[in-house]
């Protein structure tokens, strides 16, 4: 029998097994070289702009490791003078168009490039300075964008682009010029950026940062008249420790809860116990739905970058969302209309502030219907990242703490509510309630391994009572894409579905520490299902806890408490704001106003054709002067579109006859007797 | 800002983006020679345009004024009636265009940064070398390609032009610019 020959190629004069790796780069690490990258990320496609990963390769010269395929036989060195030459005027070159007010950036201690100088031994930047000031963005709840700080290195349009599927920033201009931004130089928070922060944690340098709530929180702390309760999200808990040289993964519960307490927080609870809760109203939901021929398949809704997608990209799955708030969300809720009266406070003096792995948890707090009379329900939300800092600026010796316990009731919890924090872990969860509530009999396997892994986009199928539930479990948000559109299409035989925006699920969220190792999201997911396994109780109804808050305050599961406390609703929303198309203006005085939206869902259902209809009719009629014509993008009525508004009215599933007709109607109204007379020549039928 | 001196049929334009849109079968590979028909039509690229560009070929409008901004030869802001592009490659710097450029603008009041003047009539735009060396240094207007110029032809033909528009002010008005037999329909 013929031998297979391993394949090897030489680096720095060791022998390398060629196994499969897609480029020199992945071979090199595999060989324990570090090699210098900014733009290489083994999940988003090569770039090769960055010239830092430069190899010798023997009788080709000098190549890019991330964009040269491996062959068998090459003699590659990863060091010669030469290249760390290259390596270090490209690092200068860098620094010569970059603000290097380093103490004070916001990613001091982990900035790519500042590492990589020290590195390369640059004692000194050789080159003038060109960098030419940009103001800040600072117009998103979740994420400041720092162009000053930019190296073009791509990391974050490929990320937005090739994980996330938005495309919310691009590179513009040519040369000198570029530059990374929202379409129209607008701002970040113009656009249609879903606030996932992907972006911020692929960045190597401070110009994408999350936007920090610290000064706030620090303010409340010091304040005596407030009372300021505090929630920590699952994955915070095995992502925290990676700030304080802990290993990925390690879960740091009780530490998290000691240095809360030693921060002033006047209670500590965990979003798990929320978590729990959430299960057991979208089990009963999605329970219900099945029973009642509700809207399936039913998707997940704890993400909020992936409800805010939903809202942009697909205003018609938006019933099929579960109304169930999101854990945090539930948890303000619930905390600010329990405890008023137990604490003997109020509701005003009453703060929640959130810690969570997630920037988008800062937008879904500023949610106008997640509060109470302009009262917020979570008044401030802290990324992980964030807490660590607090901590080491209160000098707080993390490491050698002793761990604590939460407070009660709120911080109990089962390990159903732990795994809300991975991917696959809130279908787990849900299935723990809903295969007891099915059947009847106690679930003794609590474990659904069909469900895990790693994958972006996973399907199961699960047997219960004899029926079968067809599951799918997406992260990327680009994989959830593929998905609602297979949804849409009717080509879907789901029944569940969960999201989660970011990769590997919450433990990947862009407010977790900037993974300094590359298996982190997985040592982190490995954390979470052993904190579950180490809990006593692993099904959310089986949370004492959570019985007792239905028994004395919310009532019934489902019921009409629980709806107006965990709950909500969705809308449709534009993806770009401010833009509109005038084309066909009139100066009178009495001009009548015409909208016609051209945004994605309408124009799909045609009404580009509804606004050809009313410019040929406005001009076969003489009605050009008294007309004010513009396309616009986005009423955020997509579930009723084609949309017109006209004179201030919206007029719902529109055609071209029925503007007609509705245009004429205010026409007469507004000089009676001047209507016009020419049969539009079709009939409306809607 | 003054309001543009020559009658905009915007709705007629906005069908013309459709028949475009439809030629390259809303194909987002077809991005670039639509834009460039667009440009055509518009003398420039309204972002309102772009935003429908994008939403029409499914791609993110970050990406659409990505490729709107890296190519010279498109221009985001409206451009004049008429455009004045003088070359400053290195023969046509070397053969003193940048006097003709000073001229121009001191003539038309325009800069480095308002390359169009406030009555929407002119542009002054350099570009980096018309491929005409041996004319240099070379300006051309409106399409024609006016070698060997000097500061005071430069500003002659200016002269020239604004004595025509000034003849086409008082003259009976020009009939609007037709409908479109092109029909949008998809």
């Amino acid at each position: 029998m013929n031998q297979i020959i391993q394949p090897t190629l030489t680096i720095d004069g060791q022998t390398v097994a060629i196994e499969g790796e897609r480029n020199l780069l992945e071979l090199v690490r595999k060989a324990n070289i570090d090699l210098p990258t900014f733009c290489y990320h083994s999940e988003l496609s090569v770039y090769g702009a960055c010239r830092l990963c430069l190899v010798q390769v023997e009788g080709r010269g000098i190549m890019g490791a991330c964009s040269t395929p491996p062959e068998p036989g090459l003699k590659i060195q990863t060091s010669t003078p030469q290249i760390r030459e290259i390596r270090r005027i490209a690092v200068e070159l860098l620094l010569a168009n970059h603000d290097q007010s380093c103490p004070t950036c916001p990613r001091s201690a982990n900035c790519q490039l500042q590492i990589l100088a020290q590195r390369l031994g640059v004692k000194k930047v050789r080159f003038k300075s060109v960098l030419q000031p940009a103001p800040l963005d600072e117009s998103s709840p979740s994420l400041v964008r720092d162009p000053n700080k930019c190296v073009l290195c791509g990391d974050c349009v490929r990320m937005c682009w090739e994980i996330q599927g938005i495309g919310a920033i691009d590179f513009t201009h040519r040369g000198h010029e570029v530059s990374v931004q929202p379409a129209f130089g607008k701002q970040l928070g113009d656009v249609e950026c879903v606030n996932c922060g992907q972006c911020a944690s692929v960045c190597p340098t401070g110009a994408l940062t999350i936007k920090s709530e610290v000064d706030q929180v620090w303010d409340l702390l010091a304040d005596p008249s407030e009372t300021v309760i505090v929630q920590i999200a699952p994955a915070v808990r095995v992502g925290l420790g990676e700030c304080f040289g802990l290993k990925p993964g390690e879960i740091t519960t009780g530490r998290i809860v000691a240095a809360l307490k030693h921060l002033g927080f006047d209670q500590i609870y965990d979003t798990s116990f929320a978590a729990d809760l959430t299960v057991i109203e979208e089990g009963t939901e999605f329970l219900e739905r099945k029973k009642a021929g509700g809207h399936l398949p039913m998707f997940t809704s704890c993400c909020p970058g992936w409800v805010k997608y939903a809202e942009q990209y697909f205003p018609e799955l938006l019933p099929n969302l579960s109304t169930c708030r999101s854990p945090q969300a539930m948890f303000g809720s619930l905390v600010k209309a329990m405890l008023p009266d137990q604490l003997k406070v109020e509701r005003k003096n009453l703060k929640v502030v959130a810690i969570m792995p997630c920037t988008a948890k800062k937008f879904e707090a500023q949610r106008p219907e997640m509060a109470v009379n302009g009262d917020p329900d979570v008044d401030h939300v802290l990324t992980t990242q964030e807490l660590a800092h607090m901590i080491q600026s209160a000098g707080i010796i993390f490491d050698s703490l002793q761990p604590e316990s939460f407070d009660m009731p709120f911080g109990f919890y089962t390990g159903a509510g732990v795994i809300f924090g991975n991917s696959g872990g809130v279908m787990e969860a849900v299935l723990r309630y809903a295969a007891e509530k099915v059947t009847g009999k106690k679930l003794d396997q609590v474990e659904f391994q069909q469900v895990r892994g790693d994958s972006g986009l996973r399907e199961a199928t699960i047997m219960v009572d004899g029926s079968e539930l067809r599951l799918a479990i997406v992260h990327g948000l680009r994989n959830a894409r593929v998905v609602a559109e297979q949804v849409r299409a009717g080509k879907s035989h789901y029944d569940l579905i969960e999201v989660m925006a970011c990769p590997g699920g919450c433990v990947g969220g862009a407010g977790q520490p900037v993974s300094t190792s590359r298996d982190s999201r997985a040592l982190r997911t490995k954390g979470l299902y052993h904190a579950d396994k180490m809990l006593q109780l692993h099904k959310s109804q089986d949370n004492v806890f959570i019985t007792e808050c239905y028994a004395k305050f919310l009532g019934d599961i489902g019921g009409e408490k629980a709806h107006h406390l965990l709950h909500t609703t969705y809308q449709s929303r534009r993806r770009i704001s401010d833009e509109s198309l005038p084309l066909m203006q009139s100066q009178a005085e009495d001009k009548l106003k015409v909208s016609v939206c051209l945004g994605t869902n309408c124009f799909l259902k045609g009404s580009q054709d509804v606004l050809n209809g009313v410019l040929r009719y406005a001009e076969r009629s003489g009605l050009e002067g008294r007309l004010d014509v513009r396309a616009g993008f986005c009423f955020e009525k997509c579930e009723s579109g084609p949309t017109v508004m006209i004179g201030g009215e919206h007029v719902h599933h529109c055609t071209a006859a029925r503007a007609i007709e509705v245009l004429n109607s205010k026409i007469e109204s507004d000089n009676p007797g001047h209507a016009v007379d020419e049969n539009p020549g079709c009939t409306g039928t809607d | 800002m003054a309001s543009a001196p020559i009658v905009v049929d915007r709705a007629g334009k906005f069908e013309k983006v459709c028949g475009i849109l439809n030629r390259f079968a809303r194909r987002p590979a077809g991005l670039i020679p639509i834009l460039q028909a667009i440009q055509h039509e518009y003398q420039y690229l309204p972002e309102e345009v772009l935003t429908y560009v994008a939403t029409s070929l499914d791609v993110p409008p970050a990406r659409v004024f990505g490729v709107a901004t890296f190519y010279a030869h498109f221009a985001l802001e409206p451009k004049g009636k008429h455009v004045i592009r003088i070359c400053d490659g290195t023969a046509c710097h070397v053969k003193q265009s940048l006097p003709v450029l000073n001229a121009l603008r001191q003539k038309l009041g325009t800069t480095e940064k308002s390359k169009t003047t406030a009555d929407m009539m002119f542009t002054v735009e350099t570009v980096a070398c018309l491929g005409a060396c041996g004319l240099a240094p070379v300006i051309v207007i409106d399409e024609q390609v006016h070698g060997q110029i000097t500061p005071e032809r430069a500003v002659a033909l200016v002269d020239d032009i604004q004595a025509q528009e000034a003849s086409l002010q008082t003259a009976p008005a020009v009939p609007a610019e037709q409908p479109l037999a092109e029909e949008c329909n998809d």
